[in-house]
């Protein structure tokens, strides 16, 4: 018998004005894996993502998470669904009047799992997961480095221990360094939690640190999907422009003139 | 033909003004009906009501009590001139008190506050808009409308009456001050009067202007910054348009509710 999808994406659509960003996504995430999305500006990777999350509303299709339609659940059973899910945001969108420590402790005392001391502790815990000391929940987000505001934002998602983790650029603005420690504390994070994870990226090497496999979108519509490892050999011409970074191929640039 | 057309024209301009007003409208009494169900709907952020009133009620302190103050005392000063010419000087003390119970305190301390308090809320908002954090509310399990929005109302609705009551005391004192220091009045004598003079009524309708105007200035703060877009320019313009609407609404909101209160 074939294992259930975690996530189950068939015919996601949405529309924005005469803007069609996604164009009947279909795609399967499995459990414990994790598929990096990767595609231009605008491809529409982030309202992907939001749709999923239930940010967004797609206009049709279907969202299933653990064989349910989440698009048609009530509001209570998708908020419960929504609180199995970590999200790390591009920029962090971490909460700049309140201490580190109460941004990583926020999810577990709104979802009611921890009392106010508990979720200190663990807070402290998983900053020390993500390289950071306890003391450094005492200070403001704005106090810290782009690198650290990025590990905050990493312990924030992985607080309350989510089923499954999305991960929307993990790497933008930071040097490769950082860029390749924060990959190594994401996929050391997915592992030990036994998460599923989607990620998306422009940054190849990120790309290929985190995914187990790969799906590359376009103009709203899903143009392949494989292993992560396969991406720089993966036989299709967009995936292999986008790739190499090559201004000629199948994939034009709109440019206005 | 080209005539009609010049009219036509014109006529649908106004029709997509007026729809779009009407949108506009629509919009805020929805975004205002989902904030107030969400203020008697558990659960409650106590730490959040209570962060907004010291931000609303005591940071306003300030500049309310100076602005009631000078207001008194110019009001005393421009009376005592005008009612000079009728020899009636005796009537500064309950104009002075009826002018501040009834609108003054009110309608300045609504326009301070809504200088200073509907601003920061819609930039703060507004930048939490633009950088995902509203968003990373929703993943957290937590309605942004009951965390941010709210607390904020309801802040809004309790601090300014507070605040009104020490704008009218304030005010009071101030023209007490120059109807004392400097225009000669026996200080018993301009007390007496100023109690004598002033009814419940004209206290009570005023903080019951002030609760509106607190709600309409929070509502304007929360409503621009949580529907703002398009990085900074965008917030500056949630910011600019939450102080203008507010102020204007308090402005409007203060001749209806006058009219309600007192006009037989």
């Amino acid at each position: 018998m074939t294992e259930t999808p975690k996530i189950r994406l068939r015919g996601v659509t949405k529309r924005f004005g005469d803007k069609l960003v996604l164009d009947g996504i279909d795609l399967d995430v499995m459990p414990r894996t994790s598929m990096v999305v990767i595609g231009g500006s605008g491809s529409g990777k982030s309202v992907l993502i939001k749709c999923i999350l239930g940010l967004i509303e797609p206009d049709s299709g279907s969202i299933e998470i653990d064989g349910q339609d989440v698009l048609r659940l009530p509001p209570h059973e998708r908020e419960a669904v929504r609180a199995g899910i970590g999200m790390l945001f591009q920029n962090g969108a971490l909460f700049d009047s309140i201490s580190v420590a109460d941004n990583v402790a926020f999810g577990l005392l709104a979802q009611k799992k921890a009392t106010r001391a508990e979720a200190r502790r663990r807070a402290d815990e998983v900053l020390a997961q993500v390289g950071l000391a306890a003391s450094v929940g005492d200070l403001s987000p704005a106090e810290l480095s782009g690198g650290m505001q990025k590990r905050v934002a990493l312990a924030r998602a992985i607080a309350a221990a989510p089923d499954i983790l999305f991960f929307d650029e993990p790497t933008t603005g930071l040097d490769p360094i950082m860029g390749a420690v924060i990959d190594g504390l994401i996929v050391e994070q997915v592992k030990r939690m036994g998460s599923t994870a989607i990620a998306i990226t422009h940054d190849m090497a990120s790309a290929k640190r985190i995914g187990d496999r790969a799906a590359m979108i376009h103009k709203g519509r899903i143009v392949w999907e494989g292993p992560a490892d396969r991406l720089m050999d993966s036989g299709s011409a967009m995936v292999d422009q986008f790739t190499h970074g090559r201004r000629d191929g199948p994939i034009q640039m709109e440019l206005r003139k | 033909m080209v005539v009609l057309n010049a009219v036509l024209h014109f006529v649908a301009a106004i029709g997509r003004l007026v729809l779009g007003a009407c949108a506009a409208t629509g919009r805020v009494a929805v975004f205002a009906a989902l904030g107030l169900s969400h203020i008697v709907r558990p659960p409650f952020y106590g730490r959040a009501f209570l962060r907004a009133l010291v931000e609303i009620g005591f940071f306003s302190l300030p500049v309310v009590a100076l602005t009631a103050v000078f207001t008194g005392m110019v009001l005393a000063l421009q009376s005592s001139i005008g009612l000079s010419r009728f020899s009636a000087d005796s009537a500064i003390a309950s104009l002075v008190v009826l002018s501040i119970t009834r609108e003054l305190g009110p309608v300045l301390a609504g326009l301070m506050v809504a200088g200073r308090v509907g601003a920061a809320m819609a930039a703060e908002i507004g930048t939490m808009r633009v950088t995902d954090q509203i968003d990373a509310l929703t993943t957290l399990s937590t309605n942004p409308m009951k965390y941010l929005v709210a607390p904020r109302l309801l802040a809004g609705v309790v601090a300014l009456p507070m605040l009104v009551v020490v704008a009218d005391i304030l005010g009071v004192m101030g023209g007490f001050i120059i109807a004392v220091a400097k225009l000669g009045f026996n200080p018993i004598t301009y007390l007496a009067d100023t109690m004598r003079f002033m009814e419940a009524g004209d206290v009570i309708s005023g903080l019951v202007k002030a609760a509106v105007f607190g709600f309409v200035i929070t509502l304007m703060g929360c409503y621009q910054g949580y529907n703002s877009r398009g990085g900074a320019q965008g917030v500056g313009a949630a910011t600019t348009s939450a102080v203008v609407t507010a102020s204007v609404l308090i402005l409007a909101l203060d001749y209806v509710l006058t009219e309600m209160f007192f006009t037989k």
